[in-house]
């Protein structure tokens, strides 16, 4: 496989990978960084890329594993993740904008939730990923899936409708 | 009419049984400005699902072809390692056999000179008479 027909087959997933190393892993660098990692290990195994029958869940499920993987050493290593992109704007100016901004919120709330929920949200609801698609993805079982799909959803909005109250009163 | 619906979207989405294209509709409706006001509050969460979405991996991945250089460089090392036992080992035979040859040529020539050194032994036993000739033809010349 050359190198165009490579990019041509990993173009239209790569950003779905990023998103979902970024949901996982928060900061941007450490994102970027396990989306090459992943780019570069499908590409050495690019002769072989033929076989499976979907690329993208491959890259996917790489992905995932990859991202915990590196949540797992950096908890043994008793490493706190650095959250870069938001350790600058903790000034309490910030702070009140950001207030402002819900969307921000959102993120707030889902980068407190457990992994697998933080998966499956991202999954579904920004990648729009059909349920058995996801079943597959993140080895689980479509009951498992739709708990957890359910629980992350009424815990942003339980999360909302708080800020939302503090907001209006 | 069209609320009732969002509203009973809202609840299967929050139970996890809403489909996607159903999920879809929701995102569009909150996407636009006219939400109503009581379904304020779930706003935020599908316009950050679609902004999200937007967002793009833009680092260059660098994509060496050192697989393919590999496995050729593995290919010309054991082609060399063959060629050099192939001929290296011809080399020592050679030089074996070259050493075999040296060898019989040396045993040959000390053989020679061996059998040359005993004839000349047995030249200088001769010459000895001679010797034994030169004495008495002085004795008979002293005498005179």
């Amino acid at each position: 496989m050359k190198q165009a027909e490579f990019l041509n087959a990993v173009m239209p997933f790569k950003d779905k990978l990023y998103r979902l190393a970024k949901r996982l892993l928060v900061s941007t660098e450490e994102a970027e960084d396990a989306t090459q990692e992943v780019l570069l290990k499908l590409w050495s195994k690019k002769s072989a890329m033929k076989g499976y029958n979907n690329v993208e869940a491959f890259a996917m499920t790489m992905t995932k594993n990859f991202c915990l993987d590196r949540l797992k050493s950096k908890q043994a290593g008793n490493l706190k993740l650095v959250h870069s992109n938001y350790s600058d704007d903790s000034s309490s100016l910030q702070t009140q904008l950001e207030a402002r901004d819900s969307a921000n919120w959102v993120q707030r709330i889902m980068e407190e939730l457990p992994e697998q929920q933080k998966m499956v949200l991202q999954l579904r609801d920004v990648e729009q990923y059909e349920y058995h698609e996801i079943e597959a993805l993140l080895d689980m079982k479509p009951t498992a899936i739709r708990v957890a799909l359910s629980r992350a959803r009424k815990t942003i909005r339980e999360k909302l409708i708080q800020k939302h109250s503090y907001g209006n009163g | 009419m069209e609320m009732d619906n969002i509203e009973k979207l809202l609840e299967r989405y929050f139970d996890a049984s809403a489909t996607v294209a159903e999920e879809e509709t929701l995102r569009a409706y909150f996407s636009k400005d006219d939400v109503a006001a009581h379904l304020e509050p779930y706003a935020p969460m599908f316009q950050y699902f679609s902004n999200a979405k937007e967002e793009r991996y833009t680092k260059q991945v660098p994509l060496k072809p050192s697989v393919n250089f590999n496995k050729w460089g593995g290919v010309a090392a054991v082609a060399v390692l063959a060629f050099g036992v192939y001929f290296g080992n011809e080399y020592r035979e050679q030089q074996i056999a070259d050493q075999e040859k040296a060898r019989l040529a040396y045993n040959q020539t000390k053989k020679a000179f061996a059998l040359l050194a005993e004839n000349f032994s047995r030249g200088t036993e001769k010459v000895a008479y001679l010797n034994e000739f030169e004495e008495t033809k002085d004795k008979i010349y002293n005498n005179n």
